[in-house]
């Protein structure tokens, strides 16, 4: 079982690398494997020679189709360790991401900043996704402290000021879309998610939360076994169950807020990645934490891939392919397990 | 013997009503104690307390001569394991998964499983006669099984108590004499303590070395089967009037008359 599952680990970051790369080749202008590994190599500072390769080539590979492939990527990771982390923690299989507001949340602060137009920003990383991200941390931590009772919280109370403060949030927005006609393209583009315009600083930025959380909530893998199984169950076994799921919840939260500040709201990423490798793996989340992060990430670069590349020179919202591609196929393989499992 | 379990003085309120008042008892090393009281007596919460998933309002729980709040999660995990009443899994893990999770307290984070561990669970699987379904899914067994799974996950922690809560309540008769009698059988030769709630008054007398009989949140009695199970302690406490006969001169059985 162990060396099973490590065998498909190796398998998906194989891939995930595979793909990295194909993805890198397409688009309006092709681009030789062969070349964009030299391109690749020669930046990592090794000694290859790239003189014959175009100048613009090496352009698009380096400053435009990598940062837009790996934040995909890592998008796509981070959305699917923070649906596998609230399906357990919740222990709610309609769990997502954005079941503490962080969508709504995100979806105001953009709209804000893109109604009085202060779209232009610092390091590439505008002021849209900044008042985004502070937009939709607010929003977690109001949601949070109103399920909070004394010093305990109830997981059930969480999901429903959630819903609460998402219809909330969305009227308010509707409302200024309306005061907002010309610019309400921006905003419904941006609610649909996008990673046109990605770079190198926003990579940077959120890279190092990914590494931190993934790490405190692989931490937790076996602890989160024991709870689905019951909190009762899980606290006889000796886990700290406050402990662990303010711990998840508050990094989980923070995930999300980081994920849709960057991208928009990309929807249907963080639910079905993590049931559909627990179709396969069972709930243990020794494997199907790390199976899911990297599965995220292969599914978001596959969408965004098509995405960029599936008509000719227009670019469609990755949020779109998402649910098109992924519902289908998701019911596809609901249809054909059998067996009484979670969903 | 020495006393494992030693509870003084013991209240509990919920928002203000009294759930468990003046609660004392002791528990030695290696007995078999049911609790037994009407729905709302109590049983529960009493079980509840002596794990510290409640916090008492009054009084003490010493597990092993150490306060019970003092205890490391994990450390009073390696002393005391507890099956709960509500076992309903809707996450899908292999049988031989979930009798791993006992190994919990004893793992560091990050680190797999050792050989130590892998042996413990297969020894109290094949001890709690699950060791031919490892590889089947929770969802797969049937209740009576998934209670053997559960005790399995319990043993698996190396407790000197075991707490069980109504481990039989949904049971039939077969499957509720088989689990009982695996538990009289871990008390009689792994000088573990069990303590288990039950609504069976005749298999409680049956199996039990000694009965606390709850009446709203109190003691009414709490000594052998034969001095706890009177016609007056039943229909004074249940508002039952039975019919009591002794079997083998010792074991009471009793058959309701009317209320």
């Amino acid at each position: 079982m162990k060396s099973k599952r490590f065998i498909f680990i190796v398998i998906l970051l194989i891939s995930l690398f595979s793909l990295i790369l194909i993805s890198t080749t397409l688009g309006t202008v092709k681009i030789p494997i062969k070349n964009v590994l030299k391109i690749i190599l020669y930046k990592l500072n090794l000694d290859i020679d790239i003189s014959n390769i175009k100048a613009s080539d090496i352009f698009i590979v380096t400053n435009i189709r990598l940062p837009r492939i790996i934040l995909a990527s890592l998008v796509g990771a981070i959305l699917s360790l923070v649906g596998t982390s609230y399906q357990a923690i919740f222990k709610n299989p309609m769990a997502d991401p954005y079941v503490m507001g962080a969508s709504s949340g995100a979806a105001f602060g953009a709209t804000l900043a893109i109604s009085i137009g202060i779209g232009s920003g610092i390091l590439g990383f505008g002021v849209t996704n900044l008042l985004a991200f502070i937009s939709a941390m607010l929003t977690t931590v109001i949601v949070y402290n109103l399920a909070k009772v004394g010093s305990k919280i109830s997981t059930t109370s969480i999901l429903l000021a959630g819903i609460v403060m998402t219809a909330f949030l969305s009227s308010i927005i509707s409302l200024m879309m309306i005061f907002n006609h010309e610019e309400l393209g921006k905003i419904v583009t941006w609610t649909m998610g996008s990673f046109n315009g990605a770079n190198w600083n926003q990579i940077i930025l959120v890279t190092i939360p990914v590494l931190i959380g993934l790490i405190v909530i692989l931490s937790f893998s076996k602890e989160m076994n024991a709870f689905v199984l019951g909190e009762e169950n899980a606290q006889s076994l000796g886990v700290n169950i406050e402990l662990m799921k303010k711990t998840i919840l508050v990094i989980s939260s923070f995930l999300a807020a980081c994920a849709v500040s960057v991208s928009g709201i990309i929807g249907f990423v963080g639910l079905i990645v993590p049931h559909l490798f627990r179709l396969i793996f069972g709930s243990n989340h020794k494997i199907l934490l790390p199976v899911s992060v990297l599965g995220g990430a292969i599914f978001l670069l596959i969408c965004d891939t098509l995405a960029r590349t599936i008509l000719n020179g227009i670019e469609i919202p990755v949020g779109i392919i998402t649910s098109i591609f992924g519902g289908p196929f998701f019911l596809y393989l609901l249809k054909r397990s059998k067996k009484n499992k979670l969903i | 013997m020495s006393c494992v379990i030693d509870v003084k003085d013991l209240h509990f309120k919920y928002y203000n009503q009294e759930i468990l008042n003046n609660i004392n008892i002791k528990v030695e090393k290696g007995s078999f104690v049911s609790i037994l009281g009407p729905n709302g007596s109590g049983k529960t919460t009493l079980l509840k307390n002596i794990c510290n998933f409640l916090k008492p309002n009054n009084g003490t729980i010493c597990i092993k001569d150490k306060e019970v709040f003092k205890y490391k999660n994990k450390e009073l995990a390696k002393n005391v394991a507890v099956v709960h009443q509500n076992n309903d899994v809707n996450f899908d893990f292999s049988i031989y998964d979930i009798v791993l999770m006992g190994r919990l307290p004893y793992q560091k984070k990050f680190k797999s499983e050792s050989k130590k561990d892998h042996e413990i669970v297969k020894k109290n699987m094949k001890k709690t006669e699950i060791w031919k379904f490892k590889d089947k899914s929770i969802h797969e067994i049937s209740g009576g099984e998934r209670q053997r799974v559960m005790i399995a996950r319990a043993l698996s922690q190396q407790p000197d108590i075991l707490l069980l809560d109504e481990p039989i309540s949904a049971l039939d008769i077969k499957h509720q004499m088989s689990i009982l009698s695996l538990c009289k059988d871990l008390v009689k030769d792994k000088d573990i303590s069990i303590i288990t709630t039950l609504h069976d008054i005749n298999l409680a007398a049956r199996f039990s070395d000694l009965i606390i009989l709850l009446d709203s949140g109190e003691i009414k009695s709490f000594d052998i089967p034969k001095k706890v199970l009177t016609a007056e302690n039943i229909e004074s406490v249940y508002g039952v009037k039975v019919d009591l006969y002794l079997k083998d001169k010792n074991i009471p059985y009793i058959i309701p008359k009317a209320i």
